[in-house]
């Protein structure tokens, strides 16, 4: 069977991989890759392949442990229905009950989403990818085991699906293989949220089986609530990175700044996403000598999780999600600041400020504003000398899709883009109807397996093609300098991995960065360079 | 009382019932967390290009502007029009339109049926020669009922056969999305067949509902006409009963969910509703569920302790 000729029932077929991703299905990408060929995706070991599940697609970034035994294999079946009533049920899911059911209930199986979706797309339209085959398989088990009556109907309403433990291992691997991006449900005449129905498979894999991604749940939540920060960064090793901060300023910019933590009379609690601290510490820097030089009166925090704002629980568990954004907000509160500034992280914005919105509750709900809209104020209102034509390179813009789509911040960027970049320009479709980076949902930051080329080849392909076609064939020349400003980090992180994968540093001289970065390299009173066109990390 | 009768009364009945049951449990459904969408069509001088209240500098002292006239213009739009599938899958809008604006039209002719057979109980004349508000009623239901018919039946049609013929389309269809249509389809077919024969004007129809209301005896005037009030009866039993009945859901998935972006303030009764359902008991297994806490004491509790044990 063909990997576009898929049927919802043949989730349960006894195959050792159910679709194959062939390069040469994949869909072209623009000059100067207009040869451009990927390889084969890598096969995973024999030894890797008996430790976890990966017949879907050949590729994993959730481990689903083989069962050695069929008595093992049902146990496994029926933990996986125990969990999908507790996921229909109000006392386990009162956080999404009521979207969940309008979005199981109501698919009239248009198809209109498929068209809205670029890992379904660029993967050369595999079946097992398109976000209706995904919701439409939980859909018809629903349907099938846990509606009365349900098995006596399967044939004529579609329910025709075994639950088997193939279809339960699937599954799993289809919930992650949706960045949770949302474009689908943005075009759906009904409003039935695939996404939304993508992160409830998750949830019920994580808070009923116990399965999620490492890099999620062991090294992200439970490692951030334990050390601090997914990263690993502790208390201590935070004042240590601050000392470099410091230094690593006045070493480019001359400026003396005092990175602040703890200030008990600061108005403002600027959290960070810690990947800034490790791999991009110009951002945090950039934000230091902005804020300084606006005079106001800000600090962060040393407290555990308190300099991290990451929250990994967005992507797959409500229990984990809640814990982190719980202890964000009671430090908030101890602080006693007048607001907390999200700094450019895109999923941190999102559990805070809207979905995370009805969990800062009583005295712990300190107002919360996006970093987007405090610049604007900056740049916007003169607090800063800034000469644009230090910027006088071409640039452009990534949305990142919990900023726009799912918080509708999309003008204060562009605002303080056309003020302090004269060639800034648009991709094509972008704001609101924007194309996900290919490293959503946390995506960006695993790295297991084979996944990552999975992520480069497929998930990101669509952002790789919307950011060569921002620039002209004579701009995309590696002679001129470039730049792709993401006010986010997953997504820097999956920009760099892209422009790493396609080479696009060598071939292009591809730049990317955030947004406070080129504010900085504009301030008229921090010598000329901050962004350095030769370093790429 | 005929049998037809006793099937319109009980097919109604359901209707009514499972239409409740479905509002109900939308309705009663807990508070959830926020996943609004964008654009959110109320928010004032932004919905345009997608943008919100958060895009403004300390947002939560700025006073908010809901533009509930562009909500509802969008409304209009989507329900009348089908804005949505418009832009986003043309072939399905050619047949959408026509199938759902012929269903708004049955849904008024049933509606004109009604206020017919009420006042024909009541004694007043609808019809050609009727005053002027029997005039209107009557010219109206013919208009409506013929229009709806033809419609909606067209637009089934139309469903139908891009069903059948889309090749990724008939991966997903069950036997029950053909069918779905099929009833459309033949409800619309039998229901003109039988008027252009034996009751051109509705009036044997209009009859009909007077009996209805009236829990009075009825003749039909023909065998077809007869097909054609069970068929009807059984369709309006059908559709709550199935996702047909979109519309209900439509109303929740939009308010509830996808424009929900009204921020928790303190002291609100929505941050009450939600203190409220933190006392819950966690059902969940995974150990760092913490089964048998409340959701409260199970998310605030010490992860390194708990860890520990």
């Amino acid at each position: 069977m063909s990997s576009h000729d898929l049927k919802p029932r043949d989730i349960s077929k006894k195959t050792d991989q159910l679709v194959h991703i062939d390069p040469a299905e994949l869909p072209k990408l623009p000059y100067p890759y207009d040869d451009w060929v990927d390889p084969v995706i890598e096969e995973l070991s024999e030894a890797k392949k008996k430790k976890r599940d990966v017949s879907l697609d050949g590729v994993t970034n959730v481990d689903v442990p083989v069962p050695e035994t069929d008595e093992e294999k049902e146990a496994l079946v029926a933990k996986f229905l125990d969990g999908l009533r507790k996921l229909l049920s109000k006392e386990n899911n009162w956080t999404f009950l009521q979207p969940l059911m309008l979005s199981l209930d109501n698919c009239v199986k248009c198809n209109t989403c498929s068209n809205a979706c670029p890992i379904y797309n660029e993967s050369g339209r595999i079946e097992a990818y398109r976000p209706l085959f995904r919701s439409d398989v939980l859909r018809r088990i629903v349907n099938k085991y846990l509606k009365p009556g349900g098995k006596l109907t399967a044939k004529f309403t579609g329910a025709d699906i075994d639950l088997n433990w193939e279809t339960v291992a699937r599954l799993a691997q289809m919930s992650y293989r949706c960045t949770l991006c949302r474009r689908c449900a943005q075009t759906c005449p009904m409003g039935v949220d695939n996404g939304l129905l993508s992160r409830e498979i998750r949830k019920l894999f994580s808070q009923e089986l116990g399965i999620a991604p490492q890099e999620l749940h062991a090294d992200g939540t439970i490692k951030q609530l334990e050390t601090g920060s997914s990263t690993g960064i502790t208390p201590f090793a935070l004042a240590d990175l601050m000392e470099f901060m410091e230094e690593d300023i006045t070493e480019r910019t001359g400026l003396n700044i005092k990175m602040p933590f703890d200030k008990s009379d600061a108005d403002i609690l600027l959290i960070h996403n810690a990947g800034e601290f490790l791999s991009w510490p110009e951002n945090i820097q950039a934000f230091a000598i902005i804020f300084e030089a606006a005079g106001l009166k800000w600090t962060m925090s040393s407290d555990l999780v308190g300099y991290d704002s990451v929250n990994y629980g967005l992507f797959y568990d409500d229990a984990q999600y809640v814990k982190v954004t719980l202890k964000h907000a009671d430090i908030a509160k101890k602080l006693g600041v007048k607001k907390v500034v999200l700094g450019e992280c895109g999923h941190a914005s999102k559990s805070m400020m809207a979905i995370g919105d009805r969990t800062w509750l009583s005295e712990s709900n300190i107002p919360r504003e996006s970093a987007m809209v405090t610049l604007k104020d900056i740049v916007l209102n003169g607090k800063l000398k800034i000469d644009p034509e230090r910027n006088n390179f071409p640039c452009t813009l990534h949305d990142p899709c919990n900023l726009t789509r799912a918080m509708g911040i999309i003008q204060p960027q562009r605002e303080v883009l056309r003020k302090i970049a004269p060639q800034f320009r648009e991709m094509t479709p972008h704001g609101v109807e924007n194309y996900c980076c290919g490293g959503g949902s946390g995506f960006a930051i695993m790295q297991s397996h084979n996944f990552p080329q999975w992520r480069n080849m497929i998930s990101g392909r669509r952002k790789f093609a919307q950011i060569l076609n921002a620039f002209t064939r004579e701009e995309i020349d590696p002679g001129v300098n470039k730049y792709v400003c993401a006010p986010c980090s997953n997504c820097k992180g999956q920009i760099r991995d892209m422009i790493n994968y396609y080479d696009a540093w060598e071939k292009c001289h591809l730049q990317y960065g955030g947004l406070v970065e080129m504010v900085v390299n504009g301030m008229t009173d921090v010598p000329e360079g901050f962004i350095e066109w030769d370093d790429f990390h | 009382m005929q049998a037809v009768q006793i099937i319109t009364y009980a097919s109604v009945g359901i209707a009514i019932i499972a239409m409740l049951v479905k509002v109900f449990r939308y309705a009663t459904a807990p508070e959830h967390m926020r996943w609004e969408l964008y654009p959110v069509p109320h928010e004032k001088g932004k919905a345009e290009y997608g943008g919100s209240y958060l895009e403004e500098l300390d947002w939560w002292t700025q006073e908010r502007h809901k533009d509930t006239f562009n909500e509802l213009k969008e409304m209009a739009s989507e329900i009348l029009l089908l804005k949505g599938v418009f832009h986003h899958n043309r072939t399905v809008w050619t047949w959408s339109l026509p199938f759902h604006g012929g269903l708004y039209l049955c849904v008024g002719w049933l509606v004109l049926l009604l206020i017919g057979g009420i006042m024909t109980a009541a004694g007043a004349a609808v019809g050609a020669g009727a005053g002027v508000i029997g005039q209107i009623v009557h010219y109206l239901t013919v208009f409506c009922g013929y229009a709806g018919l033809f419609l909606s039946g067209l637009g089934a049609l139309g469903l139908f056969f891009w069903r059948l013929t889309d090749s990724d389309q008939r991966k997903f269809n069950s036997p029950m999305e053909y069918f779905n249509l099929v009833f459309f389809v033949a409800v619309a077919v039998v229901g003109l067949i039988a008027h252009l024969t034996l009751d051109p004007s509705f009036t044997a129809l209009r009859a009909y509902v007077n009996s209805l209301v009236t829990a009075g005896a009825f003749n039909s005037p023909g065998m077809l006409f007869t097909v054609e009030l069970v068929l009807m009866s059984l369709l309006i039993m059908y559709i709550p009963l199935t996702r047909m009945s979109h519309f209900v859901a439509k109303y929740f998935l939009y308010h509830s969910v996808r424009w929900n972006d009204t921020p928790n303030e303190r002291g609100s009764k929505l941050e009450q509703r939600v203190l409220e359902l933190l006392q819950m008991k966690v059902g969940w297994s995974a150990p760092h569920m913490h089964p048998g806490k409340s959701w409260g004491e199970a998310v605030t509790m010490d992860e390194k302790e708990a860890n520990r044990e």
